[in-house]
């Protein structure tokens, strides 16, 4: 088993304009995506990002605010996953909702 | 899972500021699709919902009107609760939930706004009904909807306060709104109108929470709130038989075997408490008829005639279109088709009936066993075209089959 993470990347403003109804699908979705990978042993650990955050630059140890890539594609968390191969963890990540909003799932190998 | 979320959706009672509910549902849908689910999620909203609203409160002085509501929620049992022990804190906790959700359900019923909007300010906070679903509930437009719910934050952005329950007279007055939505929760389930079509009876379970509540507050147990409560067990307890793959099943075909035996004893527990009073009310004859349907042991044992008599009560206590068509149905049983008809036909009030599909459906029905088939497939149609979800429509289109006639397209 080789030990990758998905980063999730959208834009955080989305659940904001959500209904009850569509909250409670939403989540429903997101659920029934985790409990398949929980399941079968791939879930490791996840952590949600705060859309807070500082960014330090160079030796002239420059301090701004926030996320430095644009809001939209802002990184909103991520998912430490066991998998066989890069090929299965991607299938798997094909399942998630965040792709139904525009978001996007970059499934990254950790180097062993 | 969803009756589940369906008792964290109920968590919009917290609101006054339906901000700090948004607030928090965001941040659940947030954080829990991937850190998982908490160990306790109706405290872990509760405890972003109490940090969120302390930072409102703190950040935003257009916010102070909500202070007082706030102060009182967020300090509940506090401080002497961080030393207690987890399973006394279980309990407090749960005690605390069950009294502002009660307290909540009296501030919602404003004396300056009206019964009906009260209703639908309920519904959209404490039950977490989305605009389209009150409207379907509720026999009105979504216009209609948003307009009520826009008069009524007016209302309460000048005089929102929170009711306590130590007031009895005030209490009083207001119980019978509280009756009307916990009703309108039930059946908006028991019909299960929204969109996604299924026997929502989450719906119907959180309804007969909300009732139950009130049984177990001393300034809320009157008889008329054991008659509700024994009307809705009486009805939840037929759930099990009203559906099955195909979509609803009709009356005389159900499976009075899968009718639970548990709600129906409880109804009758819940009725004989309800007939302490001196009011005979809307809900004591309603659980006085639902409780016939259930003890009747098969369907040509149903005592129509008692059943009739209780509707001719009902009627005029409660003369609305809904109780005159159940009446006429009724009546049918006993006095025939061309007399249902009829009766049918003088309905008061009918165009409030126009968006109800089981209206044409009762014509179908009565023109099917007049031995006039032809007729009965229009109005049939007519059931089909205005059914609110999958299972309504197959119900009719089941009539509409049974008639035997090639109806057009």
């Amino acid at each position: 088993m080789t030990k990758f993470v998905y980063l999730f990347r959208s834009d955080p403003s989305v659940f904001r304009s959500m209904s009850p109804e569509q909250m409670q699908q939403t989540m429903k979705k997101w659920m029934d995506w985790r409990e398949g990978l929980e399941k079968n042993g791939h879930i490791q650990q996840g952590q949600r990002l705060d859309g807070s955050g500082k960014v330090i630059r160079g030796n002239a140890k420059a301090v701004t605010d926030g996320p430095y890539v644009e809001v939209k594609d802002s990184i909103q968390g991520f998912l430490l996953v066991e998998a066989n191969d890069i090929d299965e963890a991607t299938e798997l990540a094909k399942g998630c909702p965040i792709l139904e909003r525009e978001g996007t799932v970059e499934v990254r190998a950790v180097a062993s | 899972m969803v009756s589940y979320l369906s008792r964290i959706f109920g968590l919009g009672r917290l609101d006054l500021a339906e901000d700090v509910v948004q607030d928090t549902l965001c941040r659940a849908l947030e954080v829990w699709p991937i850190q998982g689910l908490p160990d306790n999620p109706s405290a872990w909203l509760m405890r972003v919902a109490r940090n969120r609203a302390i930072d409102m409160v703190r950040r935003d002085a257009h916010l102070r009107y909500f202070a007082p509501e706030l102060v009182q929620l967020l300090t509940a049992g506090e401080g002497e609760l961080a030393q207690a022990p987890p399973l006394q804190k279980q309990i407090a906790f749960e005690r605390e939930i069950k009294d502002d959700e009660l307290r909540m359900v009296f501030s919602l019923c404003h004396s300056e706004l009206s019964t009906e909007a009260q209703v639908t300010l309920i519904l959209k906070t404490l039950g977490g009904f989305s605009v389209s679903e009150i409207a379907h509930a509720l026999l009105i437009s979504e216009d209609a909807v948003e307009k009520r719910l826009g008069r009524a934050r007016k209302i309460f952005r000048h005089s929102g306060g929170f009711e306590e329950l130590t007031d009895a007279s005030a209490i009083g007055t207001r119980l019978e709104a509280v009756y009307q939505a916990i009703y309108l929760l039930f059946s908006e389930g028991y019909h299960g109108s929204g969109r996604e079509g299924t026997l929502r009876e989450d719906l119907c379970f959180e309804a007969i929470r909300l009732a139950l509540l009130l049984s177990e507050h001393p300034i809320a147990n009157t008889p008329k709130t054991y008659a509700l409560l024994a009307l809705l067990c009486f009805h939840a307890a037929r759930l099990g038989g009203r559906a099955d793959d195909d979509g609803l099943v009709q009356l005389e075909l159900q499976d009075r075997s899968k009718w639970d035996p548990d709600l129906m004893s409880r109804g009758f527990c819940f009725l004989e408490r309800s007939s302490s009073g001196e009011e005979l009310s809307d809900y004591h004859l309603e659980a006085a008829i639902a409780a016939l349907h259930c003890s009747a042991a098969t369907y040509e044992n149903t005592d129509w005639a008692k059943i009739l008599e209780l509707y001719d009560l009902l009627v005029r206590l409660k003369p609305t279109p809904i109780v005159a068509l159940n009446r006429a149905v009724a009546l049918g049983k006993i006095m025939g088709p061309e007399k249902a008809l009829t009766e049918l036909g003088a309905i008061p009030d009918a165009p409030k009936l126009k968006q109800y599909p089981f209206y044409p459906a009762a014509y179908g029905e009565f023109h099917l066993l007049a031995g006039r088939p032809a007729e009965a497939a229009k109005y049939f149609e007519e059931a089909v075209k205005l059914a609110r979800n999958g299972h309504e429509a197959s119900f009719f289109e089941r009539k509409l089959k049974a008639c035997g006639i090639d109806v057009g397209s």
